[in-house]
């Protein structure tokens, strides 16, 4: 039983009950509960972090008690070097989700607030949950907030862009409820720990056929959510019509979700279906990432335009996972971080723009860096960041992706990097239409950015730095981790696959290099390409 | 050694944050005093050096997996030059900004800018691994970005600046997979690494391997950066940028980024033949075809900015074949020569009030006598005449390239040679435009003609000594110096080997006179045409009009390229890929798919009609198809 983490989990949901006991006619109080609740939560997670053992690759934190007896279900939570910084994550999108809501939302406050505390214990709860049936109702509650905070506090086509939201991803959690449920009927447990410690000892045997039905039911569930192309179109529809904070959290975090789910159960618990299908799902992930980089070039409004580079930046995320190699892994999880700091900041500056044009189209702004220098440097640094400049967060995860695809399937590789081109090319054609040029006249008394906003962008924008500048801090965590679930993906195949021409080069050439062990300031094993992926399988 | 990029980094972040507040004089302080700290720890360090290379590791970058990096800085004779030659020039070119920049909006930002570029070219030559240098190499194309978009409420100085990111990232992109082959080759990303590794390697000779394969994907960086054929085209509309910029960016020290990585390659690329021969002809034709569109065109700076992506080419030429100590000797006299003339460009447009057309300049010899002789100098230097820089720089490509052993030598050469008269008429051209002859401005513009404040004088009078004597290390053993600058450098750049066996001083000698003698002709020719007898380059025009017009255009190389590639990009995203495959195809399945089942939904609501009778009726279907199962089973 750890307090910690359990604090973590429902201080937010606490804090959206007591919220109900606030009197309607006291928004600054309801706020300022929501603003605590989310502050103290995430102080509570910073702790986590420096009291995490890098050594171990099991679950942290850990709380594993019987939650249903009769049919075996357990509370079982725990963090481990995948979900830890993605708690973090939450706690701090949650904090800026509620400082961005603080004006913007004048009705029905008490209810958005309640929503969205709850929305952050939904997610925080898919981070951390173990038990499969646990992770499912996460999953589910995680989705109610979200489809009120589209429905209710959205733009004109909220309804629409609501239900299309809920019904899409609903589909898809179906199918995956129903997996659980057979894998349940196999195996007699829904603790995932457990499914896989009886498939490592041979007690539980899931046959070919089975791992693939089971596999690809998990699989759309979290494809949709990712979302993966071609199930991608709910996002730009649910995005424009979100509020901001809805965007930030949607970008920023339950996006994750499907990538997280990808990596923690997809692989580990159908090993064999996974490698069957990583060719299949690394050629979506490839057309996502350059289909969704020439989408978002030509959209016209700035939400739609972000949520299509959202499914370009995934697709590296999904490519990187199912590249089965361990830095490309390590590099897609950092990743996920870093799509949810740089895309939530840009929802969040897109959302402020907002307040002030009351519009999303690009054709409305034009020469706002006159009035508004400020919000014009954030915004420039947000979008390098999401281009992929080195220094900033982006930069470390997009090339250990890259690193790490190479060496199991070059030309993937090459391609996938054809979308870094193609984010510099929407990203400034973007910005160029948005601040530079000759200011429009109705644009002409912008305000700037106010204090409130300063602070809002300014922990972003030291994020994207730190992680920029100081990755082994965080990449270090999630060496046991992501190691122990490669393991048992068993990569010995990936090497037979890897028989590019330029492989095959380096090993003739490498075998007729004589080696001079003066010149080596490595250990051996540390050096050669071949004998270091080796240590991840 | 960390202080030397920090200090730039501090000063544009003071300028950046505060600069708002501070006085002109204040900013400049910052700005000029943090170049200035800058220059002389890289001159402390460069005398320090000695004869090794010095490595110093800071903390790590990346480690995650089985991936490492750290942050480390490397100084060797190489990487000494170029911080000297960049906080050299970066500093005489800030300290002439002050001069050209007072009187705009937003000089700390255009300060702010400038250091920070500083820091991140000296990143970029001072780092000890191919990553960290990619920092460099990535930021200074953002600080190119920002300070030619400086005018941003300019559409077209925006467009440029955007043109110019976007154009170099696509050469990044090779350089982005050059660095994973490296790594995957050589388990490392380190110099000294590396270069040791490679040296292990037998030489790539049948262009197959993977020497070649990272030769030219860093050949492909180094192409963007330095505005080779074909992503050229970004460098002349980044003129759009303060002169100062260009001076310094697009002329000094970014743009010579892709010679320095070929040069800080060189062990990679001399066991690499077939590659280094790709640099060789890259660099060659690029000389050569930007040389010839330099001299119709009209606009001092983009006159200036052709002849700068020429003068790369041949930096760039002299490395593919295999003389990179001539590359970097031409890199460093380039740097002053070339800097001096964008700055006396700069110290012109500041005269006329603006104006860049040479058609409406003449006569400024008297009125601005300062600038027209420091741009004297600068010609002559960039002409190759002796004693100036160029001479000794240029001299020493043409002769190594003529003794290459890559067999095409002394093809290299002549396209070469004929370079350098095309390079002697287009830069005649424009000094007898500018300088002399009568004045063709308007009357209005002609009152206001003034020479330019002290701060920016003295700047370029510096310029123009080391315009003279900076080619003075580098004296060729046969005319009785030493060569010091190349011996200097000679154990950090590797050789191909039998390079220089072959040649007599006498032959030496005579290619000496050819190039001095078709660099005498190029500006008589210039003279000629365009001072003496005007009308005589009209006629010869007119004469020759598909290839004036061809010329003229630049070839039509921006609109092919837009028509080839922007247009089919943008309108099959737009078209084909959004509004038909997008919104019609996937959406229209979804949506179908929802109509699909909200029609079966409504049929089969049909079905509780509330009608007792056929209530009844159902159940009776139903228990006859339970019965007849039932039977059936059984039976």
């Amino acid at each position: 039983m750890n307090t910690l983490l359990n604090c973590i989990l429902f201080l937010p949901a606490a804090g959206a009950v007591v919220l109900l006991l606030v009197p309607r006619q006291q928004p600054a109080a309801i706020r300022g509960l929501a603003l605590g609740v989310s502050i103290v939560t995430f102080l509570l997670s910073l702790v986590l972090p420096f009291r995490f053992s890098e050594q171990t690759a099991g679950m942290q934190f850990v709380t594993d008690r019987s939650w249903i007896d009769s049919l075996s279900i357990r509370y079982h939570v725990g963090v481990d070097g995948i979900s830890l910084f993605l708690v973090l994550l939450v706690t701090f999108l949650s904090i800026l989700c509620v400082l961005i809501s603080w004006r913007s939302i004048q009705e029905h406050t008490k209810e958005f607030f309640f929503f969205l505390l709850l929305l952050e214990t939904g997610t925080l709860g898919v981070f951390v949950s173990v038990d499969l049936f646990l992770f499912y109702v996460f999953w589910e509650v995680s989705l109610i907030p979200m489809y009120f905070l589209i429905g209710v506090w959205g733009h004109e086509r909220r309804v629409y862009a609501a239900l299309k939201f809920f019904l899409y991803t609903l589909f898809g959690s179906l199918l995956m409820l129903v997996a659980i449920i057979w894998l349940y009927n196999l195996s007699g447990t829904f603790d995932s720990q457990r499914i896989l410690s009886a498939i490592a000892s041979g007690t539980l045997v899931l046959s070919r056929t089975q791992q693939i039905w089971l596999f690809l039911a998990f699989f759309i569930a979290f494809a949709v959510k990712v979302p993966l192309f071609p199930l991608h179109t709910w996002l730009p529809d649910a995005h424009v019509e979100a509020p901001t904070a809805g965007s930030v959290m949607l970008a920023g975090v339950l996006l994750k979700m499907g990538t997280y789910g990808l990596l923690r159960f997809c692989l580990p618990l159908f090993p064999y279906a996974a490698r069957e299908l990583a060719s299949a799902i690394s050629v979506l992930a490839v057309v996502g990432i350059i289909y969704g980089g020439l989408v978002a070039m030509v959209q016209p409004n700035l939400k739609k335009l972000i949520a299509y580079t959202s499914v370009s930046h995934l697709g590296f995320v999904v490519l990187g996972i199912f590249s089965f190699h361990q830095t490309a892994v390590e590099g897609a999880v950092y990743q996920m971080i870093n799509h949810g700091i740089s895309t939530g900041a840009l929802f969040l500056m897109v959302g402020m723009i907002y307040e002030r044009r009351h519009s999303h189209f690009i054709r409305d702004m034009g020469g706002l860096a006159t009035p508004a220098p400020a919000l014009a440097v954030f915004f420039m640094i947000t979008s390098l960041s999401s281009i992929g400049l080195p220094l900033l967060n982006n930069f470390v995860g997009e090339f250990l992706i890259l690193l790490g695809v190479w060496q199991v399937r070059s030309l993937y590789a090459v391609l996938a990097a054809t979308g870094v081109v193609l984010a510099v090319i929407y990203m400034l054609w973007m910005y160029q239409r948005v601040f530079l040029g000759e200011v429009r006249p109705e644009n002409q008394n912008m305000p700037d950015l106010d204090r409130l906003e300063k602070g809002i962008l300014l922990p972003t924008v030291f994020l994207m730095l730190l992680l920029g500048v100081c990755s082994p801090f965080f990449l270090r965590k999630m060496d046991a981790s992501t190691l122990s679930i490669l393991e048992r993906v068993g990569g010995s195949e990936i090497h037979v696959q890897d028989d590019s021409p330029e492989n095959q080069q380096r090993q003739a050439v490498r075998l007729m290099a004589p080696r001079n062990p003066a010149f080596s300031p490595l250990p051996k094993d540390e050096r050669s390409g071949e004998t270091v992926s080796g240590i991840a399988y | 050694m960390w202080l030397i990029p920090i200090l730039p980094l501090l000063g544009a972040a003071l300028n950046g944050l505060w600069g708002k507040r501070l006085s002109l004089r204040g900013i400049a302080a910052i700005a000029v005093g943090a170049v200035a700290c800058s220059f002389l720890l890289a001159l402390i360090a460069c005398f320090s050096l000695g004869d090794a290379a010095r490595m110093e590791s800071y903390f790590p970058w990346i480690a995650g997996a089985d991936f490492h990096v750290d942050f480390n800085l490397y100084l060797d004779p190489l990487s000494a030059v170029m911080s000297l030659v960049v906080t050299g020039v970066g500093l005489l070119i800030h300290i002439y900004s002050i001069g050209y920049m007072s009187g705009e909006k937003g000089v700390h930002r255009f300060f702010a800018y400038m250091n920070l570029f500083l820091f991140f070219m000296l990143t970029l030559v001072l780092a000890g691994n191919y990553l960290l240098l990619l920092v460099g190499w990535e930021g200074v194309g953002l600080c190119s970005y920002l300070l030619i978009g400086y005018y941003f409420r300019r559409e077209d100085a925006a467009d440029a600046g955007k043109k110019a990111f976007i154009v170099t990232r696509l050469g990044d992109l090779g350089f982005l997979l050059g660095l994973i082959v490296l790594y995957t080759t050589f388990g490392s990303l380190d110099f000294p690494v590396i270069f040791a590794e490679a040296a292990q390697f037998p030489v790539d000779s049948d262009g197959s391997g993977v020497l070649t394969l990272i030769g030219l994907l860093l050949l492909a960086g180094a192409v963007g950066k330095s505005a080779q054929i074909p992503l050229y085209i970004w460098l002349p509309d980044a003129m759009l940028g303060p002169t100062p910029v260009s001076a310094l960016i697009h002329a000094a020290t970014m743009v010579t980024a892709g010679v320095y990585i070929i040069a800080r390659s060189s062990p990679i690329y001399v066991q690499a033949p077939e590659a280094l021969l790709v640099v060789a002809v890259i660099g060659c034709i690029t000389a050569l075809y930007a040389a010839t569109i330099g001299i119709l065109q009209t606009d001092i700076k983009r006159i200036l900015a052709y002849s700068t992506i020429s003068q790369l080419g041949y930096m760039v030429m002299a490395c593919g074949v295999g003389a990179f100590g001539a590359a970097v000797f031409h890199l460093m006299t380039h740097a002053f020569f070339k800097a001096l003339l964008f700055l006396g460009a700069g110290s012109v447009i500041h005269a006329m009030g603006g104006e860049q057309d040479i058609r409406k300049m003449g006569g400024l010899r008297k009125k601005i006598p300062i600038t027209f002789w420091t741009f004297l100098f600068a010609s002559l230097a960039l002409i190759g005449a002796f004693p100036f820089a160029g001479f000794f720089s240029k001299d020493e490509i043409l002769w190594r390239t003529f003794t290459s052993s890559t067999g095409a030598g002394p093809l290299f050469w002549v396209i070469a040679l004929l370079t350098a008269g095309l390079t002697a008429v287009y830069i005649g051209r424009l000094v007898f435009l500018t300088f002399f002859g009568e004045s063709r401005a308007d009357p209005e513009v002609a009152s206001h003609i003034h020479e330019s404040p002290k701060v920016m004088t003295v700047p370029l009078i510096v310029l123009a000594v080391l315009s003279l004597i900076g080619g003075w290390i580098g004296w060729p053993q046969f005319l009785g110096g030493s060569n010091h600058f190349e011996h200097w450098l000679e154990p950090v750049l590797a050789a191909p080997a039998a390079a220089h066996a072959a040649g007599k001083e006498s032959i030496e000698f005579l290619l000496m006179g050819l190039s001095l003698a078709m660099a005498a002709l190029g500006v008589y020719i210039a003279y000629y045409l365009f001072l003496k007898r005007r009308e005589a380059a009209d006629r010869l025009a007119q004469a020759s009009g598909g290839i004036y017009r061809l010329l003229l255009n630049k070839y039509y190389v921006d609109e092919i390229y837009r028509f080839l590639f922007v247009k089919p990009l943008i309108l099959g995203s737009t078209e084909v890929l959004w509004k038909t495959l997008d919104v019609k195809a996937i959406d229209g399945t979804v949506n179908l798919a929802a109509r699909a089942t909200r029609g079966f939904g409504d049929t089969l609501r049909k079905i509780q009609s509330g009608n007792i009778r056929s209530y009844a009726g159902w159940v009776v279907i139903g228990a006859l198809l339970l019965i007849g199962f039932m039977v059936t089973v059984a039976a």
